[in-house]
């Protein structure tokens, strides 16, 4: 009984909703790349052609603005990644309480970054900061931190961290939770040690999922406002100005509109290339475990 | 390829199986706090009173590798929970106890920070706000998304679930300038329906991608033969399918509402004085008076408030809601 009529006119609605909210800024920001557009001056909508992508590729704002973004997505992805398979490893045993602590490693996701922020930058605080604290206590000298323009990202790096790593960390225990049970029974019936099972079966069966995380977690980090703005907007100077917050400076604190269209198309084309790449290694992984 | 992600109560791990085999004589009286003991049901008596007179020291052994083991579970638990413990304690303390070096673990808790936030701040305000624009965004959401997400699933329209997600790899940024040039020019800036429109952009796909496996896991016969007994399609989708996949609509309301609330960039500049949600006024409240620790700490605490309560309470399904894209093929 297909109907087709309702088949499309089901989605219908939603799909114009989400063009109109989706395709239209995509296409606008195109569009606004073309011309000087700025709200703060008295000077008229004027087109320019690309000289608004001549004007960003000769900033040295912008090449750092990638810096920081390659940097911080860098850092934030491996340690994830690492850090989160590893727990989920640790806790793919049964044991008692193991959905409380499953609760409690959702609540740095659930929790409102803008919150969780603004208590990392209390902690990160120079002269109040438990941090500094700590590292006085075990004998070191405290640090700048957010002050410093050579630790800001390291900082700002491990707050990312703690508040990601659970996301990657529960996607991978899920997977270890749904595994057939067979291969691991005749791995240990043929006397395979803990860590050959673990490096020989687990995984790689578990690859897949891992990269699926990771992709889905780069994805967020190349996107990160929130966390940088309220813990640093950009600072100190611009040593911690990912992309994302150079759009917005240069949107909202400048009033380019068209500048800050042309960088929104940059950023959009490096997330789109980014994933591309990604689908790429996945599948090339995939037929390398079937073959 | 189907799959549950829910608890299981079998033990099927990947990782605690080498000592499967130990744990099946170690463990003939289980001790107190031990995990599922489903597999030990089918051994012998026999067997297990032998392992129980040879095996006593590796039981002993056992339990102290269990204590390790909780010992570390309760570790790894600190990192999260010390934030929050921060950030509560922070809105609990006054202002010289905030600053004071050693910092302080155990002080006199005072309710001031709060009460300068609620009232001071006029902080249920925003909270209504926030809870306007999610509410809208989330209920706009589900009125064009369920049905959406039925047919894609139905009718297997794969590409169209696919290109739902090219709006999650847009940054939010690339967003904002188009539609606020556009709400300018309408005169909508500082309206519900600039915030819930562009709020929609995060739900409206989140709740059909989640419903989309929902879907896929009621018969198609079901809808069939409502129709056969005479029920109209709205009929059919309202009051036999909906209730089937009600756990799903949940799970994805409450986690487009998280969504929702959290959100932080589209509010800055969107909303103003008559719109602005919680996020937005906490973080202006702050830049203002710096230093005040113990009204950040109350503020973020607040705001943080509904989705952990929200969390706590429904996890397994959030869990799976977050999960289920990518652990599915």
């Amino acid at each position: 009984m297909v109907n087709t009529r309702e088949k499309y006119l089901l989605p219908l609605p939603a799909l114009i909703v989400m063009f109109l909210i989706v395709a239209f800024p995509i296409g606008y920001n195109l569009v606004l790349s073309l011309f000087r557009y700025d709200l703060a001056g008295v000077s008229a909508v004027q087109f320019i052609g690309l000289d608004n992508y001549v004007h960003i590729s000769q900033a040295p704002r912008f090449w750092n603005s990638l810096a920081v973004t390659a940097v911080f997505t860098g850092g934030a992805l491996v340690g994830q990644t690492v850090i989160g398979t590893a727990l989920a490893l640790f806790f793919s045993r049964e044991f008692k309480g193991k959905s409380l602590v499953k609760a409690i490693f959702l609540f740095p996701i659930a929790a409102t970054p803008v919150a969780v922020s603004l208590i990392w930058a209390m902690m990160w605080n120079f002269d109040f900061g438990i941090i500094n604290y700590v590292i006085r206590a075990l004998g070191g000298h405290p640090q700048m931190w957010l002050a410093s323009p050579s630790q800001v990202i390291p900082a700002l790096v491990i707050t990312d961290i703690w508040q990601w790593t659970p996301l990657i960390m529960l996607i991978v225990l899920a997977s270890l939770e749904s595994l057939p049970r067979e291969p691991f029974e005749s791995a240990t019936v043929d006397g395979a040690s803990a860590f050959q099972i673990l490096t020989r079966i687990t995984l790689p069966l578990i690859r897949p999922t891992i990269i699926v995380a990771a992709m889905i977690r780069s994805i967020d980090a190349i996107k990160t406002f929130d966390l940088i703005y309220v813990m640093t907007q950009g600072g100190p100077g611009f040593a911690s100005e990912n992309l994302n917050i150079y759009t917005f400076n240069v949107g909202f604190n400048y009033f380019r509109m068209g500048r800050g269209a042309t960088l929104a198309v940059v950023l959009f084309t490096i997330v789109l290339v980014f994933n591309l790449v990604l689908a790429i290694i996945r599948d090339a992984g995939r037929t390398d475990i079937q073959g | 390829m189907q799959q549950e992600p829910g608890p299981r109560t079998d033990g099927r791990t990947g990782a605690d199986s080498p000592e499967r085999s130990f744990r099946i004589h170690g463990s003939s009286t289980p001790p107190p706090g031990s995990g599922p003991g489903a597999f030990l049901r089918s051994d012998s008596d026999d067997s297990r009173r032998k392992a129980k007179r040879s095996l006593f020291s590796h039981r002993s052994a056992r339990n102290v590798q269990r204590g390790l083991f909780y010992i570390a579970v309760v570790l790894l638990c600190l990192v999260p929970l010390f934030v929050f413990f921060w950030m509560i304690s922070s809105g609990l303390k006054t202002q010289a106890d905030n600053i004071a070096i050693p910092p302080k673990i155990f002080f006199e808790p005072t309710f001031a920070n709060f009460q300068d936030v609620i009232a001071g701040r006029n902080f249920f305000a925003y909270g209504v706000n926030s809870f306007i624009v999610a509410f809208g965004a989330v209920a706009i959401s589900l009125f064009l998304g369920l049905p959406a997400a039925y047919s894609i699933a139905k009718y297997r329209l794969r590409k169209i679930g696919l290109t739902l997600l090219i709006s999650r790899m847009v940054p939010f940024v690339s967003y904002l300038i188009p539609w606020f040039i556009a709400f300018r020019t309408l005169r909508l800036v500082d309206t519900y329906i600039a915030l819930i429109t562009t709020h929609l952009i995060i739900t409206l796909p989140y709740v059909i991608w989640i419903m989309i496996n929902f879907f896929e896991n009621v018969p198609t016969s079901l809808e069939e033969s409502a129709r056969i007994d005479g029920a109209s399609f709205p009929q059919a989708f309202i009051y036999v399918i909906l209730p089937v996949v009600r756990n799903g609509a949940f799970t994805a309301s409450v986690l487009a509402f998280i969504f929702s609330w959290n959100q932080f960039l589209f509010s800055l500049i969107l909303s103003g004085r008559n719109t602005m949600t919680v996020p937005v006024a906490v973080f202006q409240f702050i830049t203002y008076d710096q230093i005040n620790w113990g009204g950040l700490g109350a503020a973020a605490t607040l705001i943080t408030l509904p989705p952990l309560v929200l969390t706590l309470f429904i996890q397994k399904y959030i869990i799976r809601g977050l999960t289920q894209g990518a652990v599915k093929e």
